[in-house]
C-alpha cells in the first residue's frame, strides 16, 4: 500500500535527559505510540498513531514527555485551511465517512461569550450567600398556570404534575452504557444521587446494576428502543424520548458491534456482536400526532408519575417544533445545540447542521410564552455548557436547567481528544477494553463530579446574590439582567437582551 | 422622558385606613408624607383615595393621563365602545400651583355596557389604551376610588390635586426617589388597575421575569417602571386566582426552603406548589409594598427585609408608613406600632379586627 499522505497531528518531543525508560508511557498508550526497545533501553514513539490526548504526558514520573499540536508547513491558504486537506485525503485513502467525537469544534459564534450579567449597585443592595440564602433549587416538569387552595385549611386542592427536584439547574446529560464505560457510568448516576440531581441513560438501556440509582436517572427511548423494557420505564425517575441530538441532528447512530460486550449485550437486548443500530427517525413517529401517541403510551405504562421529556436537537424550525412537542404532552422539552457532544458522529454533520443552543433557547422560551404555555413545559439546554456562568445565562435566557456530558467527561479526565468513536479511549471514559475501564475508578470519578457541581453551585450563588436575586425563580427568563456585547442588533434582538450600555 | 425604559426607585410610603369607615381628609394623608420629604427628590409623589366618589359609587372611575391633546378622542372613542359614559369632567387642580409642565387629567364615570365580565372589559380597555394610544394611560380604573400623581413632590402633587377637597376610608401615598432618570407622570406611583392600587419602595431585580410571566396572562407593562408589574400580580393573583389579600406575602415573598421544609403538612405542600407553580410571581430584591384594595389595606416587605415599614393602630385607625415620624404627625398617641417583618402581610379591613402577620413568615432580621 502506497504510503499515506496523512501526516501526524502531533509531535512528540521525550527530553532524553529526563526520560528513565521506566514505560509508562508504553503501557498507558492504547493506540501503541510508545514502544520500549531493549536493546539501547529506550523508548521511540510513532508519532502518527498519536491522538493528543495526553495520557502519556500526563502520567510521565519526570516530565520528560511534551505533546504538541504539529505545525504541518502547508503553505497558508485562508479557503483550504488544514483540516479540509487532512480530511479530504483520508477520504481519498478510505472511501468512507470521516467520523468524529464529542462537540463541533468550528469557531461559530459562542453567544454565552457575548452576553453579559448584572449586578446591584446602590439601589439594590447585593446579598452576600454566605450570610443570607440564596436558593437554586429547581423543579421540572409541567406546572399548572394556577392553584386551587382551601385557603382557610391552608391545604391544596390542585393536584401537581410529577416534578423532578433538583438541588441546583444541572443535570447530567445523556451518554450510553457502551459510548461511555460502566465505570463512567456509575461515576455520573452515583454523583447524581450525591448532588440530588439527575443523570440520563442515553440510548442504551440501563444496566440492572443500575436499577437501584434508578431514582437520579432519567431512561430514553431513542429510535432504535435498545433495552426499553416496563422494568426500564418503572425504575427511571423520568423518561426522555430522543429524537435527535445537536451532534447529529437528522441522524442515527451506530455501535459498533465490537463494543457489543456480553454485559452490553445485557443492557440493550441484543446479541453479543451484533451492530446496535438507531435508525435516523423513529420509525413509529412520522408526525406530531404520533409523537403524542408515543408520550401518552410511555404515561399510561408509568401511571401518569414520570415526567415525561422531549428531546430534540436545535434546527432552524426549532420554535415551533418545541411548541408542538408541549401540546403533543412533554413536560419538559430538551434542546440540544450544535455545539452538543456525541461519542461518534460523521464530521460533515456535526459541523455544519444545527444552530447553537443559546439561539433556539430564547427562541423557544419565547414562543411558549407567546403561545400563553410556557408553564406546561420545563426547558432543559444542552450543548456546549462549560461553567457555572453558561449555567447562569442560560437560566436567564429562559431555561430551566441545562444539560452537561462534555463538561462532566471533563471531569473525569476527558482530555477532548474527540476520538470516542475508536473505543481506545486512553481515560477509560469512552471505551469497553477491560484494560483502560479499569483506569476510572468510579469512587474517584463521583468524587470529582460532586466537587465540580458543588464548585458551581458556589459560583452561582455568588452571581445571584451579585444582582439581589435570592432565588432562581426570579432570573429564569429574566433577559433583563443579560447585556449583548459584540453582537448585531439583529441577533441581540434574536436572544431577546439588549445591547451593553443600555439600561432598564 | 424616554419609551420603554423602566426606573428603579427609592421612596417613601405611607397608608391609612379608617376600619370603621370614617371619612379622612387627603390634607391627612399629605401632612403624613410632608415628614418624609427628604425620601424624595421631587421626581415623582402620589396618592390613592378608596371611598372618594360616593356620588358614583356604582361606577368604574376612570382616570386617565394625556400627554398630547390629539389623543383624547381617540381615549374617549375606546371608552364609548364598552362603556356608557355616566359624567366626565377634567380632574380639578390648583391653577396656580408651582408644577409645570403637567400633562392633561380627565376622569369618566362609566357603566359597562355588558354585566358579565365586568372586571375583565376593565381590564382589556385599560390595557389596550396603554398599550396602543400614543401618550395616554388609565391611571386608576376602579369604583369609588382613584390616583393622584405626577412629577413633584408629594405634599406639592396633593396641592396640585387639591386633595383636601376629598374624602376617603384610605388612602396611600408615595413619595418618589428615582435613582437613574427624569421622572415622567404616568411612572410615578401609586399603580392601580381595578380596585388595587399599589406603592413601592425599592427595586425588583425580578422585574424582567414578572413582565414576562404577566405576558403570559395578558397583561402588558407600559408605564415603564418596575412597580407596574405589581398591579398587576395583585389583579392576576387577588381576582382572577382568588388568592387572599392576607396569603399575598407568601407568593410575592415566599418563604426559604428551609422555613418549608419545617413545616407540617398540609401547610408544607402547598407552600412547595406554590414555590413550583408561581416562581414568575416572586417579588426579588429589596421592597416594602402597601396595597390598597376595595375595603382594606395591607402592608408587606421583601423576603429578607432590605426596605423599612412600620404599622400602627389607634382605635379603628390602621397606619402603614416608612417611618414611623410619618404616622406620629398625624397620629401622635398609637395604641400599638410594630415594624413589619420580612414577608409578613400585615392587613386591614373595613368593619374587622387587625389581621397581625403571618406566624410562618419567620424574621430573618
Amino acid at each position: 500500500m502506497a504510503k499515506s499522505l496523512l501526516l501526524p497531528e502531533f509531535k512528540i518531543e521525550r527530553d532524553s535527559a529526563r526520560c528513565i525508560a521506566c514505560q509508562v508511557c508504553a503501557r498507558q498508550c492504547a493506540n501503541a505510540v510508545h514502544t520500549y526497545d531493549e536493546t539501547d533501553d529506550s523508548l521511540w514513539s510513532e508519532e502518527a498513531q498519536c491522538v493528543g490526548c495526553q495520557r502519556c504526558v500526563t502520567l510521565c514520573p519526570t516530565g520528560a514527555l511534551e505533546v504538541r499540536r504539529r505545525e504541518r508547513g502547508f503553505r497558508e491558504n485562508a479557503n483550504w485551511e488544514e483540516s479540509f486537506l487532512y480530511r479530504l485525503y483520508k477520504q481519498a485513502e478510505t472511501g468512507g465517512i470521516v467520523l468524529t467525537g464529542m462537540g463541533c469544534d468550528r469557531p461559530y459564534p459562542i453567544y454565552w461569550d457575548h452576553l453579559l450579567l448584572n449586578a446591584s449597585q446602590v439601589t439594590n443592595p447585593s446579598i452576600d450567600p454566605l450570610r443570607e440564602p440564596i436558593e437554586i433549587r429547581t423543579f421540572l416538569g409541567r406546572k399548572e398556570a394556577w392553584l386551587d387552595v382551601d385557603w382557610e385549611h391552608r391545604s391544596l386542592k390542585t393536584v401537581l404534575a410529577p416534578q423532578l427536584e433538583l438541588s441546583l439547574p444541572v443535570l447530567f446529560s445523556a451518554m450510553s452504557y457502551g459510548s461511555i464505560s460502566y465505570n463512567a457510568f456509575r461515576s455520573l448516576a452515583e454523583a447524581a444521587r450525591e448532588v440530588g440531581t439527575l443523570c440520563n441513560s442515553g440510548e442504551g438501556g440501563l444496566h440492572p446494576d443500575f436499577y437501584a440509582l434508578g431514582g437520579n436517572i432519567i431512561v430514553q427511548v431513542a429510535s432504535g428502543r435498545f433495552g426499553v423494557t416496563p422494568e426500564y420505564l418503572q425504575v427511571a425517575r423520568a423518561i426522555e424520548i430522543k429524537i435527535g441530538q445537536g451532534a447529529k441532528p437528522g441522524i442515527g447512530g451506530h455501535l459498533p458491534g465490537e463494543k457489543v460486550t456480553p454485559e452490553i449485550s445485557r443492557t440493550r437486548r441484543i446479541p453479543v456482536g451484533s451492530d446496535a443500530i438507531s435508525p435516523a427517525p423513529h420509525h413509529d413517529i412520522y408526525s406530531i400526532e404520533d409523537l403524542e401517541r408515543l408520550i401518552f403510551a410511555i404515561k399510561e405504562t408509568t401511571n401518569y408519575q414520570k415526567p415525561v421529556s422531549v428531546k430534540i436537537a436545535a434546527v432552524h424550525n426549532v420554535a415551533a417544533i418545541a411548541s408542538g412537542a408541549v401540546r403533543a404532552g412533554a413536560d419538559i422539552i430538551a434542546i440540544d445545540g450544535i455545539r452538543g457532544g456525541t461519542g461518534a458522529a460523521p464530521q460533515v454533520i456535526r459541523d455544519n447542521v444545527g444552530i447553537p443552543a443559546e439561539i433556539a433557547l430564547a427562541q423557544v422560551d419565547e414562543r411558549l410564552r407567546q403561545e400563553g404555555i410556557r408553564h406546561r413545559a420545563s426547558i432543559v439546554i444542552a450543548g456546549g455548557i462549560r461553567s457555572s456562568s453558561d449555567v447562569i445565562k442560560a437560566v436567564a435566557l429562559g431555561a430551566d436547567a441545562v444539560y452537561i456530558g462534555t463538561a462532566a467527561l471533563l471531569a473525569l479526565g476527558c482530555h477532548l481528544c474527540q476520538k470516542c468513536y475508536t473505543g481506545r479511549c486512553n481515560w477509560g471514559i469512552a471505551t469497553q477494553d477491560p484494560i483502560l475501564t479499569k483506569r476510572l475508578n468510579p469512587q474517584i470519578g463521583k468524587r470529582r463530579l460532586v466537587n465540580l457541581m458543588r464548585a458551581w453551585a458556589l459560583e452561582m450563588k455568588e452571581i445571584l446574590g451579585g444582582m439581589g436575586i435570592n432565588a432562581i425563580e426570579s432570573l429564569r427568563g429574566n433577559r433583563e439582567q443579560l447585556r449583548a456585547v459584540g453582537l448585531r442588533r439583529e441577533e441581540a434582538q434574536l436572544l431577546g437582551v439588549k445591547l451593553a450600555g443600555e439600561g432598564w | 422622558m424616554r419609551e420603554r425604559e423602566r426606573i428603579p426607585s427609592g421612596c417613601a410610603v405611607a397608608g391609612i385606613l379608617s376600619q370603621s369607615g370614617q371619612p379622612v381628609g387627603g390634607e391627612t394623608i399629605i401632612q403624613a408624607m410632608r415628614v418624609m420629604h427628604e425620601r424624595s427628590n421631587g421626581l415623582g409623589g402620589g396618592f390613592a383615595g378608596y371611598g372618594i366618589y360616593p356620588d358614583f359609587a356604582a361606577l368604574y372611575a376612570f382616570h386617565v393621563l394625556c400627554d398630547c391633546k390629539g389623543s383624547i378622542d381617540e381615549v374617549e372613542a375606546m371608552l364609548r365602545k364598552n362603556f356608557v359614559v355616566e359624567h366626565q369632567e377634567t380632574v380639578p387642580i390648583w391653577e396656580h400651583s408651582p408644577l409645570r409642565d403637567h400633562p392633561e387629567f380627565m376622569r369618566y364615570f362609566l357603566r359597562p355596557r355588558e354585566s358579565e365580565n365586568e372586571e375583565e372589559l376593565v381590564v382589556q380597555t385599560v390595557m389596550e389604551i396603554n398599550a396602543r394610544i400614543e401618550g395616554a394611560y388609565v391611571i386608576s380604573s376602579g369604583k369609588n376610588l382613584g390616583v393622584f400623581k405626577g412629577v413633584g413632590y408629594p405634599e406639592d402633587i396633593g396641592e396640585f390635586f387639591r386633595l383636601d377637597e376629598y374624602q376617603g376610608y384610605c388612602w396611600i401615598a408615595h413619595g418618589r426617589f428615582p435613582t437613574n432618570s427624569v421622572g415622567w407622570w404616568g411612572g410615578a406611583h401609586p399603580f392601580n388597575l381595578l380596585h388595587f392600587s399599589v406603592v413601592h419602595n425599592g427595586e425588583l431585580s425580578s422585574y424582567g421575569i414578572n413582565r414576562r410571566y404577566l405576558e403570559n396572562f395578558g397583561y402588558f407593562c407600559t408605564l415603564q417602571t418596575d412597580t407596574e408589574v405589581i398591579a398587576y400580580l395583585l389583579d392576576l393573583l387577588l381576582r382572577r386566582h382568588r388568592v387572599p389579600p392576607e396569603a399575598l406575602g407568601t407568593i410575592f415573598a415566599s418563604p426559604f426552603w428551609s422555613q418549608i421544609e419545617t413545616m407540617s403538612e398540609p401547610e408544607r405542600s402547598l407552600y412547595r406548589a406554590i414555590r413550583v407553580t408561581y416562581g414568575g410571581a416572586l417579588l426579588n430584591g429589596p421592597f416594602s409594598i402597601i396595597v390598597g384594595f376595595e375595603g382594606g389595606m395591607l402592608g408587606l416587605v421583601d423576603r429578607i427585609k432590605l426596605r423599612p415599614m412600620v404599622a400602627a393602630w389607634n382605635g379603628d385607625m390602621f397606619y402603614l408608613a416608612s417611618e414611623e415620624s410619618a404616622i406620629r404627625e398625624i397620629a401622635p398617641e398609637l395604641d400599638r406600632v410594630c415594624a413589619l417583618r420580612a414577608g409578613e402581610v400585615v392587613m386591614g379591613r373595613l368593619k374587622e379586627g387587625v389581621l397581625h402577620g403571618q406566624e410562618f413568615a419567620a424574621s430573618r432580621v
